[in-house]
């Protein structure tokens, strides 16, 4: 088959498709949409992945973050109530013996929560005191906007100095430079040396992990753990709202890290284990980021063969549309297949012919699709505030899709012109 | 008439005059019809040759379709043998009878026959096209043709844009395109007044004053007077061939 002939071909199916211009584009639609869907819900599916992976990772894939929960049946716990204190949760001992027993554990990092005002003179935001170590941040993977994270040096030592989250500094410093000023929590002062980037994991946590401990909304100032022991003491006081609780917790929530991501699931199982024996309530709450990674880009997998089923689904109902309308365009044709047969054109000759017509429709349709199937992510950015991620290869494999829907329906109408006797149909009215 | 594009493959030349350009030998055509058995043809032995102007004749029923059929090579015979320029058609596969149509015959219709959606000039093209003649030579040619026929200011209108007349001059200029040794006519005038069908067959008899070989295939009994040679037809034989009869 020469260029010549291609590009002849070409010409003559466009003015073909050109004289039912109406009819071609209805029939052209049906691929258009299908494309359109391909390309539209494999950017959103997409993107709504890749939200969800990047949350988890913020969460450390080689980390498992155990959290102390307040549990739900304190009246089994009837010494507790005499007590008037209510202990639960995360001990010296778990963590000792976690550390010491599973393999693999590189770090843990040990926080405690005292959820209380924080003031600035006057100024005052409902927040959290978060005691923990120094290499917090490398391990949460929290970047410091401004100045510096406390030292170990200042642990040691149990110096007052704090760190706030980017959103606390706005609301408790809206005008001026936090660095250097002081925030009073209660009845102790601390040195503001530094703000750290909010914490990602918090929507994260809200959503996928069915809604979090006291974390209100990331309005947090970390002070090292020693000085929170220092000024707040081990028992917690709360009068709130006319109601007093007292509650024992020694660690809010502990991160340890598993050198080996290999190994983060069985170390995991092995840390449910210690836990287990040590605690006769459930007490706590164990999340591995990994794991739930895992089970999103499953959840991503199955949304891919739901979204690739109806996609193939509507492409295929586009196809059929096309072989349909090219089966009435060969009858509506006969004569002139008859005619052409007369001059001398081969069966080949006339089922080239209806397959480049066919190809040409669904091809256009393609183009379409292609165009509004990327039109489609944009405006859901835009109105949804959704994050859709269009991947180069989608739109190639949409439009090469579409043009061999073209093929594969354009196949037996082409052939059933061919075979036409052309006695028959040139006598065709 | 352009050489270009048509040379003959196996044929002996059309102006020896010696050897017939169409022979038929015992053509008999059979069509089953629900169980009966329908012989269209019966037994036809013909001899056509290179510069004849026939028209076969005949009332309706009589075969003169299915002989233009066979002529045409859109159809091939159950019984006997056709050559065509020599070459033996009646056995040929599919392709081969394509192309022999192509380059061999020139098929002019009643309905004109042209293709609604190409122009004056691509009509024209459409044999040539399926010879695989170069896009500008098949131009040329095209151009040439519709010039001669009257329609070289008409190039690019549409069929639907051009009279009964006019567009049977396209249908004689498609003919012409690839040079054929034979020219079939199906009632070519039986369209057209009688002003636009004499044109046409001045035109017939213009091409036969240049050599070609012309068949046409009518009911109209005018015609016998206008060509040297008559072919009447009945029941599927020939009952009168005017060449015979005058040896």
């Amino acid at each position: 088959m020469s260029l010549f002939r291609l590009k002849r071909s070409i010409i003559l199916g466009m003015k073909s498709l050109w004289m039912h211009k109406l009819r071609s584009l209805l029939t052209a639609l049906g691929i258009v949409f299908g494309v359109a869907s391909v390309i539209a819900m494999l950017a959103i599916g997409e993107g709504a992945s890749y939200e969800a992976q990047q949350q988890i990772k913020d969460l450390g894939s080689q980390n498992i973050i155990l959290e102390s929960v307040k549990p739900t049946n304190t009246t089994t716990a009837g010494e507790q109530e005499r007590s008037l204190i209510l202990e639960y949760g995360l001990t010296y001992e778990d963590i000792s013996q976690i550390q010491a027993t599973v393999p693999g554990v590189e770090v843990t990092v040990p926080a405690r929560r005292v959820k209380d005002f924080l003031w600035n003179q006057s100024n005052s935001v409902d927040g959290v005191a978060l005691g923990t170590v120094s290499w917090f941040p490398t391990m949460k993977n929290r970047d410091i906007v401004r100045g510096r994270y406390f030292t170990q040096m200042e642990s040691d030592d149990r110096t007052p100095v704090c760190v706030l989250t980017k959103s606390l500094a706005r609301n408790l410093f809206p005008l001026n430079e936090p660095i250097g000023q002081t925030v009073r929590m209660q009845t102790s002062y601390f040195r503001v040396v530094g703000v750290i980037e909010d914490d990602p994991a918090i929507a994260a946590a809200e959503s996928e992990l069915d809604g979090s401990s006291e974390t209100s909304d990331g309005m947090e100032m970390m002070i090292p753990i020693t000085t929170l022991e220092d000024h707040f003491g081990e028992v917690l006081f709360k009068y709130r709202s006319g109601s007093f609780e007292a509650e024992k917790v020694e660690f809010h929530e502990v991160t340890a890290r598993i050198n080996d991501p290999e190994q983060v699931m069985p170390a995991a199982l092995a840390i449910q284990h210690i836990l287990e024996r040590n605690h006769k309530e459930v007490d706590y709450k164990m999340t591995v980021p990994l794991d739930l990674l895992r089970r999103a880009e499953r959840t991503k997998q199955i949304f891919n063969i739901v979204l690739g089923s109806i996609a193939a689904i509507s492409l295929l109902v586009g196809g059929i549309g096309i072989m349909n309308i090219m089966l009435a365009t060969v009858t509506e044709r006969t004569r002139e297949i008859g005619i052409r047969r007369a001059l001398g054109a081969k069966k080949r000759d006339i089922v080239f012919q209806f397959l480049i017509e066919t190809v040409i429709l669904s091809g256009a349709g393609g183009i379409l699709g292609v165009g509004l199937g990327l039109a489609i992510p944009i405006l859901v950015t835009q109105f949804a505030d959704m994050v859709t991620i269009i991947q180069f290869w989608a739109p190639t494999l949409a439009f090469t899709i579409s043009v061999l829907i073209g093929v594969l329906f354009g196949i037996y109408p082409a052939f059933r012109a061919a075979d036409m006797n052309p006695v028959e149909a040139l006598r065709h009215e | 008439m352009p050489e270009a594009g048509v040379d003959t493959v196996t044929a002996p030349s059309t102006s020896t005059g010696g050897k017939p350009v169409i022979e038929l030998r015992g053509v008999e055509k059979h069509y089953r019809m629900g169980s009966v058995l329908v012989k269209a043809l019966r037994g036809i032995d013909l001899e056509i040759f290179p510069g004849d102007y026939v028209s076969i004749l005949g009332p309706s029923g009589c075969g003169k379709s299915t002989m233009l059929n066979i002529l045409g090579c859109l159809d091939q015979p159950t019984v006997g043998t056709y050559l065509l320029d020599g070459i033996d058609v009646s056995e040929l596969p599919d392709d081969d009878l394509s192309m022999v149509r192509g380059k061999k015959l020139g098929f002019i219709f009643q309905s004109y026959n042209l293709i609604q959606q190409l122009t004056v000039v691509e009509n024209i093209e459409v044999p040539l096209y399926y010879q695989g003649v170069s896009e500008k030579e098949s131009r040329e040619i095209a151009v040439e043709l519709a010039t001669k026929v009257g329609l070289g200011k008409r190039l690019d209108h549409k069929p639907t844009e051009l009279s009964g007349g006019q567009q049977q001059r396209v249908a004689i200029a498609r003919a012409l395109s690839t040079d054929p040794s034979v020219i079939l006519a199906d009632e070519a005038t039986g369209n057209l007044d009688s002003k636009s069908g004499s044109d046409i067959l001045q035109i017939f008899d213009e091409l036969n004053a240049d050599g070609k070989t012309l068949i046409m295939i009518t009911h109209d009994e005018g015609m016998a007077e206008r060509t040297p040679r008559v072919l009447r037809l009945k029941d599927g034989e020939v009952a009168f061939d005017s060449y015979t009869a005058e040896k």
